[in-house]
């Protein structure tokens, strides 16, 4: 699995049995334990191991809720109401639950943007980053559909509005919608087979997951520097290195994610969604999760219905071909510094859309989201394809070593083991 | 060991069993998928529901909008005024987006009643009656707004809001779900 060829020797001889049966601990050391991590990685290369945490974290709490939820349109606001007031613990179970698909989609944005900073999608990662792509996907369509499960206004609405999405598809688009429905409206037949899917997916996304990971270590991790490790004295081992930087910036984001579940669990959500699922009134104003409204955004920009479903597909599925839209060699916008203006103002405008997502589509909001959409797109079909002919990007250091050491002047003057000891961090 | 037949330039006996071979697990294959497609379709019971439904005209004034539901579908049945009506007549119908007169809406000498499924034909919200523009519908979700007819005259909606099959019973009496007979 692993390219590292790993010098695990179990120490007892019930693990010598075991490890020639099955090697596992093997590939657990070579994966975890011995594998060698980039010197100078920063706190934005530990969201990998956040959202291991949060997909974890999502299944254990999804598996407990759906001890007691009722996946039937009769029944699931009550069973949901029931969860919050008369199960021990229920309202934690759900509040964790609830604001953890918020957590996740917070870290998988950083996450994503970072990448987008290092260059870590270009080659060689391009199938690894691809398959980020896909587990965000996944991640969206199981988001949308455990927020149609409590069967209150938002979650009828919304999943009234984004299943009629595909009735924009010509021809088929009606039939394609009853099938989704399994009926002629949003109804008990559509919970039913949402609850089957938000149940499912989630383990599809850990299943992407074990090759996203197994892809990472084909080339090892991208770094700051955005330049390969040469050689050992650019790495230090995951363990201890990694796995402790890993596990405190995993307990730093617990206590995050616990502000917003004792302190304001409902802050993320909509008022509506404690109204039981009326399907005569719609709210007064529908808006999708905080984590859509970029998307939704650019859905309401195009003043035509197929034309705004293609181009919110489109703004997600332009991530993909980014390996190839990009021609700049160097990874990292630490050296690019034309590139360095353009990404902040991709992230502006992103930041601009989600807002604009939150507004009602009138006036001079949907002028605006629809300049930002132009951005949007411009951004990869313009800027990253051409900044790469006409951008000067600065000289990169020798090495991963020489970057957060200094330039070595042969080697006198310094002690040999004194930087073959990576006491320091990047 | 036996000369294997890499390159052959005749095809062999062996080389159609593997077509056939694979052409009958492709066939097979797509037969075993069209089942589970095909259950995710309306059950019978959810089509057994779509039961025609009959509204008694009676209670409703006029300027009024009653919501029924058929096949778990969302109906606006709509009296109109004689305001309402003349506005929905005087319209130049080729300026539609949809283009569709007034009287193709409605059933003859019934020009009061207006009935439409009520879900905006963009992404299906329930649009506010006598609101908008031409104050027949506005829809709050992306800003769509009907006419007195329930024809598009604004925003996204591609389409008008449909008619669904009804007829009239009596003067008080439509039936939903059922073309006329006679
Ligand atoms: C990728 C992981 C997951 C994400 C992002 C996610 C997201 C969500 C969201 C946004 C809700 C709506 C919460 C609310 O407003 O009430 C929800 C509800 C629910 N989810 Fe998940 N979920 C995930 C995994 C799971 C799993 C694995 C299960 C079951 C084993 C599950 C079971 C449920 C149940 C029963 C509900 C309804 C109760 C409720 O609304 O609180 N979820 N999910
Ligand atoms: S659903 Fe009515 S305008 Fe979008």
């Amino acid at each position: 699995m692993s390219q590292h060829p790993t010098t695990y020797v179990p120490k007892s001889a019930f693990g010598r049995w075991f490890e020639s049966r099955l090697p596992v601990a093997g590939l657990v050391h070579s994966s975890f334990v011995a594998f060698p991590v980039p010197r100078n990685l920063t706190y934005f290369w530990t969201f990998g191991a956040i959202l291991a945490f949060m997909l974890v974290a999502q299944i254990v709490t999804g598996v407990f809720l759906a001890m007691y939820y009722t996946p039937n349109a009769a029944m699931a606001f009550q069973s949901v109401e029931h969860i919050m007031r008369d199960v021990n613990y229920g309202w934690l179970i759900r509040y964790l639950h609830a604001n953890g698909a918020s957590m996740f989609f917070i870290a998988v944005y950083i996450h994503i943007f970072r990448n987008f900073y290092y260059g870590s999608y270009k080659a060689p990662r391009e199938v690894l980053y691809i398959l980020g792509v896909i587990i965000f996907i996944l991640m969206m369509a199981t988001a949308f559909m455990g927020y149609v499960l409590p069967w209150g206004q938002m979650s009828f609405w919304g999943a009234t509005v984004i299943t009629n999405l595909f009735s924009a598809i010509p021809l088929v688009g009606e039939t394609i919608v009853s099938y989704l429905w399994g009926g002629y409206s949003v109804g008990n037949p559509t919970l039913n087979r949402f609850f089957s899917l938000h149940y499912l997916l989630p383990f599809m996304i850990a299943g992407v997951v074990a090759l996203h990971i197994w892809a990472l270590h084909v080339p090892g991790q991208n770094n700051p520097t955005g330049i390969p490790i040469k050689s050992g004295k650019d790495a230090v081992p995951f363990t201890p290195y990694a796995t402790i930087k890993d596990i405190f910036a995993v307990v730093v984001f617990m206590v995050f994610f616990a502000y917003w579940v004792f302190y304001m669990p409902n802050y993320l959500g909509h008022a509506d969604n404690y109204i039981p699922a009326n399907p005569a009134v719609t709210p007064s104003h529908i808006v999708p999760e905080w984590y859509f409204l970029p998307f939704y955004a650019i859905l309401r920009a195009i003043p035509d219905k197929l034309g705004g479903v293609i181009a919110m597909g489109a703004a997600i599925v332009i991530w993909v071909f980014m390996p190839w839209l990009d021609t700049s060699k160097v990874r990292s916008t630490a050296y690019r510094p034309l590139y360095k203006q353009f990404f902040w103002v991709f992230v502006g405008v992103c930041l601009v859309l989600g807002w604009l997502g939150s507004r009602p589509a009138e006036g001079w909001y949907v002028i605006a989201s629809q300049i930002c959409t132009v951005y949007y797109f411009a951004h990869f079909l313009i800027v990253l394809p051409v900044l790469g002919f006409v951008e000067r990007p600065l000289p990169l250091p020798n090495s991963i070593l020489e970057s957060v050491m200094g330039v070595q002047k042969g080697g006198a003057g310094m002690p040999a083991g004194a930087n073959a000891e990576p006491q320091s961090k990047g | 060991m036996a000369e294997t037949t890499t390159h052959v330039a005749e095809p062999t006996r062996r080389d159609f069993l593997y077509i056939a071979t694979g052409a009958a697990a492709a066939i097979g294959g797509a037969t075993l998928v069209w089942p589970f497609v095909q259950s995710l379709a309306p059950d019978a019971a959810t089509v057994a529901a779509g039961a025609p439904v009959e509204v008694d005209l009676t209670p409703i004034a006029e300027g009024q909008i009653v919501k029924v539901f058929w096949r778990g579908k969302l109906i606006f049945i709509r009296h109109r005024t004689p305001d309402e009506i003349k506005a929905a007549q005087d319209v130049n119908v080729a300026s539609l987006r949809d283009p569709q007169p007034d009287a193709a809406r409605v059933k003859d000498g019934k020009s009061q009643w207006l009935v439409v499924y009520g879900n905006c034909t963009h992404l299906g919200c329930v649009p506010l009656g006598q609101q908008g523009e031409y104050h027949g519908w506005f829809c709050p979700c992306h800003g769509s707004v009907f006419d007195t007819s329930g024809r598009v005259r604004g925003g996204p909606a591609p389409i008008n809001l449909p008619i669904p099959p009804y007829a009239f019973e009596s003067d008080t009496k439509v039936i939903i779900g059922q073309e006329a007979t006679a």
